[in-house]
């Protein structure tokens, strides 16, 4: 058992990340998409929110998808976690075809791909304790015959590793946890899981700045850890550059622009792109605010 | 010299709890504003940054308290007045208050137009709805809203577009300070500029005299506001003008929030984020001494029982730590290096 002074991520013993993944376009693919489409409403009403979408994402990549409100960012993740029917086209995942037609071919899925979402006040059942949410995840990823001790252990595992303290923690309600603290566990829920695919919903734009860089580190450190994918879906290009290594940047539901994160930010192509990166306020350049249109 | 709009000495506050705790959130908060200037507050959830915004408005509804200290605006004290006095006399007219969530603000029931002559009739029961109306139709005009907004139900406008409705909406009645609570945290990028554009153009046309704009986001802050306070644990830590604050923040908290930035600029992949770790103090029971000492990387012992005032340096600056400014220098010149 790891002790809570090895595993705590300060910035003294913190690991320099692997930032750039050189043999990533090698690596299988793990979620493959080709002309996905959602069309939402019939008839003379519909609204397409996403529109012939392709992607390839690998094992152990960090993408991130890029795009203002209303771009269908939400809506893809959805489709991607089973969660909305996609109108049309096709998602391999690894390397075959998604099949969720039943509810335990469902479940099944869900065994390979996880979820952070935007508001942790609303990520728990607020009638279960802490221990209650992370003993369900031990339990749902076989470790329902493990004996206490060894449950205890994997909890403490799992807390040290969000730098949360599990003793602290026990016989309390999610909601006596502050946000920060809420996404963390969210991530210790994750760590326990070890899905092949995590897909993270704005995990940061509900929380402060300060405990924002803490999240994102824990996502790179657990992406190195485990080597699982990571999908980042943020309407902040800021965030995108820092943590991954593919961006795709959305808008009206299509992808106008896909590649590295150096790439696209620092040599954007798409006039879109562009404009989200000068809307960035930044510090070392002047905001222009003379060209705002209503 | 130009003229203070709002002045605030020593102002306490408190919330009392179910089971009668007291919990300070705002602690000795002294600040003025001159006629024309942008303050920006900044620091982490939980900071008391909106409750200091609420007892700004010298509107104290349980379980919030007011203990001490005094507001002035334009020359006139607004404290311990009784909260209907406050409402009728202060709000809208003196001291105006975008809410963190624009999206619940707007009555879902009455279009923006109803809703705009009930603001209004609330302070003068007698004005006429044309009047209103033509009113409301200019300033949107001014201030780029369609016209069209005015007749439409908030469930049909996007997040933006409701936000930008209650900032026309609040400063309807030209308050002379405004008081922006986090309104673009919950916008995109895009839509927080046009935000941001029309609070400058609310100052630059005389329609709000002073401002504060309260947020997490220390970029934002920089581009938009003259000055930067930054609180921690109800206590104004630091305070200074933008560019002091970003480039040359002296307290070891300012510092670490200017650490976390995170801007598409080149350099920011490669660079180690430095979080600041642990929690902010519990308020029911503040530290004695520094609050920031539990967190704090170069705390000494006299740091946890010293009561720390406010220290004045470099003439317009003031921060509140235990360490001398040259010592603080010192350290971070050795660290940077």
């Amino acid at each position: 058992m790891k002790t809570n002074e090895s595993c705590v991520i300060s910035p003294e013993n913190q690991s320099v990340q692997i930032r750039h993944l050189e043999d990533i376009q090698s690596r299988p693919s793990c979620l493959r998409g080709k002309g996905v489409t959602k069309i939402f409403g019939t008839g003379g009403k519909q609204t397409v929110a996403v529109d012939h979408v392709d992607f390839d994402f690998h094992e152990g990549e960090l993408v991130s998808i890029v795009g203002e409100s209303g771009s269908g960012k939400t809506t893809l993740s959805k489709m991607l976690l089973g969660l909305l029917n996609v109108t049309e086209g096709e998602i391999f995942y690894q390397g075959k075809l998604r099949d969720i037609s039943t509810a335990k071919k469902k479940r099944e899925y869900w065994k390979g791909i996880q979820a952070i979402f935007q508001d942790p006040f609303s990520s728990f059942n607020v009638f279960n304790k802490i221990d209650t949410v992370l003993l369900d995840c031990i339990n749902m990823c076989g470790g329902r015959h493990f004996s206490k001790e060894k449950k205890i252990e994997l909890m403490t595992e799992a807390c040290c590793f969000v730098n949360l303290k599990y003793a602290e923690l026990t016989n309390k309600y999610p909601f006596e946890l502050s946000g920060g603290q809420m996404q963390r566990l969210m991530i210790a829920r994750v760590f326990l899981l070890k899905p092949k695919i995590l897909l993270a919903d704005e995990p940061t734009s509900m929380i402060d700045a300060c405990s924002r860089a803490t999240i994102l580190d824990m996502l790179l450190h657990l992406r190195d850890e485990t080597g699982m994918t990571i999908l980042f879906i943020t309407h902040d290009i800021g965030l995108s550059y820092y943590i991954s290594d593919d961006v795709y940047i959305m808008e009206h539901g299509k992808f106008v622009e896909h590649g590295t994160a150096d790439e696209v930010i620092l040599a954007p192509k798409a006039d879109y792109t562009k404009r989200l990166i000068s809307d960035v306020p930044k510090i070392y350049e002047p905001w222009d605010l003379s060209t705002v249109k209503y | 010299m130009s003229k203070t709009v709002l002045e605030v000495r020593g102002l306490t506050t408190k919330y009392i709890t179910r089971f009668h705790e007291d919990v300070y959130a705002v602690d000795d908060v002294s600040l003025t504003i001159e006629e024309g200037k942008s303050l920006g507050i900044a620091g982490e959830s939980g900071c008391g940054k909106s409750t200091l915004a609420l007892s700004l408005m010298g509107y104290y509804f349980a379980p919030l308290h007011y203990i001490s200290g005094e507001i002035i605006i334009d020359g006139k004290s607004i404290s311990g007045m009784d909260p209907d006095t406050v409402r009728k006399t202060v709000l809208g007219t003196e001291i105006a208050y975008i809410p963190q969530s624009a999206m619940n603000a707007l009555n879902p029931t009455c279009k923006t137009r109803k809703f705009i002559q009930d603001v209004i009739h609330a302070h003068d029961p007698h004005a006429d709805n044309k009047q209103i109306s033509e009113l409301a139709e200019s300033r949107f005009a001014e201030l780029g809203l369609p016209a069209s907004v005015l007749d439409r139900y908030p469930v049909e406008l996007s997040g933006g577009m409701k936000q930008r409705t209650v900032i026309a909406i609040s400063t309807i009645l030209k308050p002379k300070v405004l008081i922006a609570d986090e309104p673009s945290s919950a916008l995109d990028v895009s839509s927080q500029k046009m935000v941001i554009k029309m609070l400058r153009d609310l100052m630059d046309k005389g329609y709000i005299r002073a401002m504060i704009f309260i947020t997490h986001e220390l970029p934002l802050l920089y581009n938009v506001t003259d000055d930067i306070m930054v609180m921690y644990a109800g206590q104004i830590v630091e305070k200074g003008t933008a560019r002091e604050m970003v480039f040359d923040p002296v307290h070891p908290y300012s510092r670490g929030l200017m650490h976390s930035i995170i801007v598409p600029e080149q350099g920011t992949r490669n660079k180690k984020l430095s979080a600041i770790p642990g929690t902010p103090p519990n308020l029911k029971k503040p530290p004695e001494g520094c609050r920031f000492a539990e967190r704090c990387k170069y705390v000494v012992p006299q740091c946890r029982y010293n009561t720390l005032p406010m220290i004045e340096f470099e003439g317009t600056r003031t921060y509140r730590c235990g360490h001398s400014i040259q010592h603080l220098k010192e350290v971070y010149r050795c660290e940077d290096e």
